[in-house]
């Protein structure tokens, strides 16, 4: 795994994406070390009385040229609320890279890219450097309606997008999991990333017809580093920490079918 | 420039400043982070006799200034711990405490035999005060009488510094505290966690679980160090204090109300690099007020 460093970023900017998605850019004074996409930071919140831990936050985009990290991050609670209100200039204290990451596809294969809510945010950095490899990106991205859909200028750049919404406002109505490109696309490999019931129910999508599939996991934190042992998952080898053997796990390691 | 070292029984440590079980893993997960060879010691996750799963998800409740955890001992168990993570670790540049835990007095004894053969292991944690599994731990840390038949069967078979990590979950630590003394302890450890609960009101169920879980982090620094004051009056073996340090100025504290050495919980979790720092702030302190030695703030609170 790469090294592990805790950094303070310069906050370069702070888009509100939406109602309640922001985008942080920001910037390190040095050389940015190796990054996976699928892994994460733990980002210490400051100026919250009432959140005491670190918020594991996934790295969204890395532009190695300018040491610039991006992360995408969905307010959920007082944590993220405070760092929503970061402003350029603004410092961040960040932990890592942590976790695994995805496992790449190599080149002349098909990737199907499948996110749900904030769980987008991973699959940017992940599209972009399958995309490097070249493999032929798709991405399925699930929003609830058009209110909550950011800008998907970035992930366009990076593959072909397939959109649906629960209302239908864009892209086909319903969930990811119904959506027509899951049976007209060859699928190499898949990558999940969004609400348990969502990476569940692609997970017996791809059993079915014997794609490889792995899911990026999202649990509350403590350590990140592997050591507190709060953040498990059930696997077929018993508990394994989430912050350290995953996020990402391929789903044939995991309990859910059972 | 200020001696730091202190000695806890025959343990010698270059500086006051320990790594707390549970909270730093076996040390190799904060290798990028932390220069061993600056701090005292790492006390490494604790262990039992046998494999223990832990307890199912979620394990984990934040709170404003602190947090709950379930976690119920996780670990691989100690005949794992000999063959695999002992030869990984017992050469870092700094004591190496194991902290072993136990469902009975002989499984106790059978975990602490085993360790005795390990020479890089010069002290063993014993924990009589995990409040998070039915059957083991804080059992025994919760009664004078039961407290002292562990540390005595175990103090038979351990050659090595015996540390006993106490329970705050008791009407009166302090005569705990002497028992294990009175039953060979060579010192004592205080505080575990505080036993606490969570709940959602949303879904109106129990956040952990296990229902209830053991708090730690800053809002338990205050009863931790008055847990401190309270033993250092009754016993005569050195104390590590422990509860709630987030910085140096904690850790004084701690060791003027009667800590020898201090152990970094869960404020490795906020600052990986936070025990270094710890143990640098601990030595400005004591240059700056003009102490030649630790020692000298020792229990030295001023009423």
């Amino acid at each position: 795994m790469p090294k592990k460093f805790v950094s303070d970023f310069k906050v370069v900017s702070n888009d509100k994406l939406n109602e309640s998605y922001f985008r942080l850019r920001i910037a390190y004074n040095g050389e940015l070390p190796i990054i996976l996409p699928g892994q994460f930071a733990e980002i210490r919140v400051d100026g919250s009385s009432t959140t005491f831990l670190r918020r594991p936050i996934s790295i969204h985009d890395v532009n190695i040229d300018k040491n610039e990290i991006d992360l995408l991050i969905n307010i959920v609670g007082d944590g993220t609320q405070t760092l929503s209100r970061l402003k350029s200039g603004d410092l961040l204290n960040m932990v890592y890279p942590l976790g695994n990451g995805f496992n790449l596809l190599s080149k002349d294969s098909s990737a199907l890219l499948v996110g749900g809510g904030v769980g987008i945010a991973p699959l940017l950095y992940l599209g972009r450097k399958l995309k490097q490899k070249g493999v032929d990106v798709n991405y399925l991205l699930g929003f609830k309606s058009t209110k909550e859909i950011i800008a998907l200028d970035d992930y366009n750049s990076c593959g072909n997008v397939f959109i649906t919404t629960e209302d239908g406002s864009i892209g086909e109505k319903g969930f990811v999991t119904a959506h027509s490109i899951l049976y007209n696309l060859p699928i190499d490999k898949m990558y999940v990333c969004g609400p348990t019931p969502m990476m569940k129910a692609m997970a017996v999508f791809a059993s079915k017809n014997n794609i490889d599939c792995e899911v990026s996991l999202e649990t509350k934190m403590a350590c990140g580093v592997g050591a507190c042992l709060c953040c498990i998952t059930e696997t077929n080898e018993g508990h394994k920490c989430v912050c350290t053997d995953g996020p990402v796990f391929n789903i044939k390691d995991l309990t859910w079918q059972k | 420039m200020a001696e730091v070292n202190v000695k806890i029984g025959d343990l010698s440590l270059r500086n006051p400043v320990l790594t707390a079980s549970g909270t730093f893993g076996y040390g190799t997960e904060f290798e990028d982070f932390v220069d061993f060879s600056r701090i005292g010691g790492i006390i490494v996750k604790g262990t039992t006799l046998l494999k223990r799963e832990g307890n199912p998800c979620p394990r984990l409740a934040e709170t404003p200034s602190g947090m709950l955890n379930a976690v119920g001992l996780q670990n691989k168990g100690i005949d794992y711990f000999i063959e695999h993570i002992y030869p990984e670790i017992k050469d870092y540049n700094t004591n190496v405490i194991i902290n072993v835990s136990g469902a009975s007095v002989e499984d106790y004894v059978k975990t602490v035999e085993k360790i005795s053969d390990l020479d890089k292991i010069p002290a063993i944690e014993l924990n009589i005060s995990c409040p998070n599994v039915k059957e083991g731990g804080m059992a025994f840390g919760t009664s004078c009488e039961s407290a002292s038949s562990v540390v005595s069967a175990v103090r038979k078979v351990c050659n090595k510094t015996l540390i006993v990590k106490l329970s705050p979950n008791v009407t009166d630590i302090a005569s705990i505290a002497k028992s294990v003394e009175d039953a060979g302890a060579d010192a004592v450890s205080l505080i575990n966690t505080i036993m606490g609960m969570a709940i959602n009101a949303e879904t109106r169920k129990p956040v952990l679980s296990t229902i209830t879980g053991g708090l730690s982090g800053p809002c338990v620094k205050p009863i931790a160090l008055r847990m401190v004051w309270q033993v250092f009056k009754v016993v005569n073996i050195p104390i590590i204090g422990l509860g709630g340090i987030m910085n140096a100025n904690d850790a004084i504290e701690f060791m003027l109300a009667g800590a020898s050495a201090v152990e970094i919980g869960t404020a490795n979790f906020i600052d990986p690099t936070i025990s270094v720092q710890i143990a640098e702030g601990i030595e400005s302190y004591l240059n700056k007020h003009n102490f030649i030695s630790v020692t000298q703030i020792i229990g030295k609170l001023e009423i």
